[in-house]
C-alpha cells in the first residue's frame, strides 16, 4: 500500500472537488492568458523581425505608410496602389540609394499572391531551392514552400491566376502559370509567396494583341536598401512632388506595436490579476484546510505525524495545485496558440504556432509555483501550532 | 509500564489547578481510571499521551520519562509505542478505512510493511470491518466508526493503549461488544481506559476513581 504524503495530498484534493477545481481553473486561466501573450509578442515580432531585415525604406504609392509596409514587406495587407517603373528606377539611381528590389503583385492563385520580382528577393531572404529551379521566362512560377505545400503543388502543374489578392471570381483563362521550382521553407515571407518574372503580372492583364508601353509599366512596390543614413530624411523630400512616398519599416513596425503594446499591456494585467486571485484562493484553501481538518491534522499527530510532517503534506497540497495550475495554463496557451494560429494562417499564411517553450515562459512557470508555494507555507505554518489536545477535546 | 506520580495540571495560570491521585500500572495489565464529568479524565488522558506537559509530578509511560522528552521524541513514540482510542473517532476522511489503519505505520516508518497488511486483513474480519476496508469513514455507522477506530489504535502492536470513553455513547450490549474487543485485541498490551461510565467500574481489578478538579 502506497500511502506517502503525496499520494495524501492528492486525496485531500480530490476529496475538495469544487475548491480545488476553483483554484485550479483560477491559476490556470491567468497562467494560460501571460503565456499566450508571451508566445504570440515572440512569435510576432520573429515574423515581424525575419521580413524586415535589411529593408530600410519601402518605396510604394502614396497612401498610409503602415499599410505600404504591411502590403509589401510582410503581404498581410492590401498595397497602397501602383507606382511608375521609370519613376521608381529614378529614386534607384539616387547616390543614397544601394539596391533596391521590384516587386509587383495583384492577383492570386487559390488566396496565395503571386508576385512578380527579380531573384534578388530570393537572395535577400535566403532562399534555396528544394525543387526545380528559379522562374526564367513568363509565366514561369517558383513556389514558396508553405504554398507548393498547402495547394500541393509540384513542378510542371499549371494554374491560372485570378484578379485580386484572395477572390476567385475574375480568372485570367487567358495566361497559364506553370510550376518550375518549388522553396524550402526558410520561414521568411518567401513561404507564402508564388514567385514570378515583373513580366507576368504586366502580361497577363493584356488583351491579346495589345502592347505594354515600357514608360508606363507600373510596379507596386520597391523594397530599397540604403547607402548613406540620410536617405531617410532626403528621399521622402525628393518625392514631395511625386504619387510616390517611402516608408520605413523599422519606425512603422515599432509604432504599430507600441499600440498592440497598450492593448496587451491592459491583457497582461488582466491576467496577472487573475493570477494573484489565484495565489489568493490558495492561500484561502490552505488557510481553510488547516481550520477544517484540525482534527485530522491533530489526530496524525497522535499517530506520530510531527508538525513538520503536516506542514509538509499543507505545502505538498499547495504545491500541486500551483504546480497543476501552470501545466493546464500553459496547456490553455496552447490551445489558445493553436486558435489564433488558425486564425493567422487562413488569413495571413502565416504559421505562428509554436508548441515549445519560450525561456520566459519557463520563468512564468517556476514564478508560478513559487508564488503558489509562498501562498501555501503562510497559512501551513499554524499547523506547526496545533494544540492537539485542545483540539481533540473539542466535542 | 504506566507510572503517575505528584501529577498536576494547570491550563491557565488564571484557572483551577489540577490534581491528580498517584497510580501505577504494570506491563499487560488493565487499568480504568474513572470521574464524573470535570475530574479532568482527558486531560489526564492527554498527559499520559504526552499531549500535554505535566505542571509538576511526573509520568512515565512504556519506560519513557514524559517530562524530559522533546515534542519530536514524543510525537515518533507516539507512533510506535501507543494506540489512542479516542470518545469521538476521529480519520482522515479522504483516506479509506484500510487507509487511515495504515496511517501510523506510514507516518512513523514510512512505508506499511505487507505482514502488516496481513494482520489488518485479519483484524478488519475479527471486528467484521472486512466489506467496509475501502469505505470512506464518513460511509461508516457510528459503531463501525468506534471499531475501526480501534483497530487502528491496535494494528501496529503497542506497549500501551489508552481508551477515552469508548462507551460513553453505547447501550450495554454494544458497550459490552466494544470492551470485549479492546480486551481480546489489545491482550499484550497494558490497557488504560478512561471512563465516567459505570457500567463498567467492576470490570478490572485497578480501578482509581478521580474526583473534581483532583482535589
Amino acid at each position: 500500500m502506497k500511502l506517502g504524503l503525496l499520494r495524501q495530498a492528492l486525496k485531500n484534493l480530490r476529496s475538495k472537488p469544487l475548491q480545488t477545481a476553483l483554484s485550479l481553473n483560477l491559476l490556470g486561466f491567468g497562467v494560460g492568458m501571460v503565456s499566450l501573450m508571451l508566445v504570440t509578442e515572440q512569435q510576432v515580432n520573429d515574423a515581424f523581425e525575419r521580413n524586415i531585415k535589411d529593408i530600410d525604406l519601402v518605396l510604394g504609392a502614396k497612401g498610409s505608410p503602415l499599410q505600404l509596409i504591411l502590403a509589401n514587406v510582410y503581404h498581410i495587407d492590401a498595397p497602397t496602389g501602383n507606382i511608375n517603373q521609370r519613376e521608381a528606377e529614378k529614386v534607384l539611381k539616387h547616390p543614397y540609394i544601394d539596391s533596391g528590389i521590384p516587386l509587383a503583385y495583384g492577383d492570386n492563385h487559390e488566396g496565395y499572391r503571386i508576385v512578380g520580382t527579380e531573384h534578388s528577393y530570393v537572395e535577400h531572404y535566403g532562399g534555396t531551392l528544394a525543387d526545380g529551379a528559379l522562374w526564367q521566362a513568363p509565366f514561369e512560377v517558383t513556389a514558396g514552400a508553405r504554398v507548393a505545400e498547402d495547394l500541393d503543388l509540384h513542378i510542371g502543374d499549371t494554374f491560372y491566376s485570378a484578379h485580386g489578392l484572395k477572390d476567385q471570381t475574375d480568372i485570367h483563362t487567358n495566361k497559364t502559370f506553370t510550376v518550375v521550382g518549388i522553396l524550402e521553407p526558410n520561414g521568411s515571407v518567401l513561404d507564402q509567396l508564388l514567385l514570378t518574372p515583373m513580366e507576368s503580372i504586366w502580361y497577363v492583364h493584356l488583351d491579346d494583341g495589345e502592347t505594354l508601353d515600357p514608360e508606363t509599366r507600373e510596379i507596386t512596390a520597391m523594397l530599397l536598401k540604403k547607402r548613406n543614413p540620410l536617405a531617410v530624411l532626403t528621399i521622402p523630400n525628393a518625392l514631395r512632388e511625386t504619387n510616390m512616398q517611402v516608408a520605413l519599416p523599422a519606425i512603422e513596425v515599432n509604432r504599430m506595436t507600441q499600440q498592440f503594446g497598450l492593448g496587451t499591456a491592459a491583457l497582461r494585467a488582466i491576467a496577472l490579476f487573475i493570477m494573484a486571485l489565484s495565489f489568493a484562493s490558495i492561500f484561502i484553501s490552505v488557510l481553510d484546510n488547516v481550520r477544517t481538518r484540525r482534527h485530522e491534522l491533530a489526530l496524525m499527530r497522535t499517530m506520530g505525524g510531527t508538525p513538520s510532517t503536516l506542514y509538509r503534506l499543507l505545502l505538498i497540497e499547495g504545491g500541486l495545485l500551483c504546480a497543476s495550475g501552470t501545466v493546464l495554463g500553459l496547456c490553455l496557451s496552447r490551445v489558445g496558440m493553436g486558435v489564433l494560429g488558425h486564425f493567422v494562417d487562413g488569413q495571413f499564411h502565416y504559421d505562428v504556432y509554436n508548441a515549445s517553450m519560450l525561456g520566459s515562459e519557463w520563468a512564468l512557470a517556476g514564478g508560478a509555483v513559487l508564488v503558489g508555494l509562498l501562498a501555501s507555507a503562510i497559512p501551513a505554518r499554524r499547523a506547526l501550532k496545533l494544540d492537539i489536545s485542545r483540539i481533540l477535546s473539542e466535542a | 509500564m504506566v507510572q503517575a506520580e505528584g501529577v498536576q495540571f494547570q491550563y491557565s495560570s488564571d484557572g483551577p489547578r489540577m490534581t491528580f491521585p498517584d497510580f501505577a500500572c504494570a506491563s499487560g495489565d488493565r487499568l480504568l481510571l474513572l470521574g464524573q464529568s470535570g475530574t479532568g479524565k482527558t486531560t489526564l488522558l492527554h498527559l499520559l499521551a504526552g499531549m500535554l506537559r505535566t505542571d509538576k509530578g511526573t509520568i512515565q509511560v512504556a519506560g519513557r520519562d514524559l517530562k524530559t522528552s522533546s515534542d519530536r521524541e514524543l510525537d515518533a513514540w507516539r507512533g510506535q509505542e501507543l494506540g489512542i482510542v479516542f470518545q469521538r473517532a476521529h480519520f482522515v476522511q479522504s483516506l479509506t478505512v484500510e487507509e487511515n489503519l495504515a496511517l501510523p505505520h506510514q507516518l512513523t516508518q514510512g512505508r506499511v510493511p505487507h505482514d502488516m497488511l496481513d494482520r489488518m486483513a485479519l483484524m478488519l474480519d475479527r471486528l467484521g470491518l472486512s466489506h467496509r476496508a475501502h469505505a470512506l469513514p464518513r460511509e461508516l455507522s457510528v459503531g463501525e466508526q468506534q471499531r475501526a477506530s480501534i483497530a487502528r489504535a491496535l494494528l501496529h502492536r503497542p506497549k500501551v493503549v489508552f481508551a477515552d470513553e469508548p462507551t460513553s455513547a453505547l447501550d450495554d450490549q454494544n458497550a459490552q461488544t466494544v470492551m470485549d474487543i479492546l480486551d481480546r485485541e489489545a491482550a499484550e498490551a497494558t490497557l488504560v481506559v478512561v471512563t465516567h461510565d459505570q457500567r463498567l467500574k467492576d470490570r478490572y481489578a485497578q480501578c482509581v476513581t478521580l474526583q473534581p478538579h483532583g482535589s
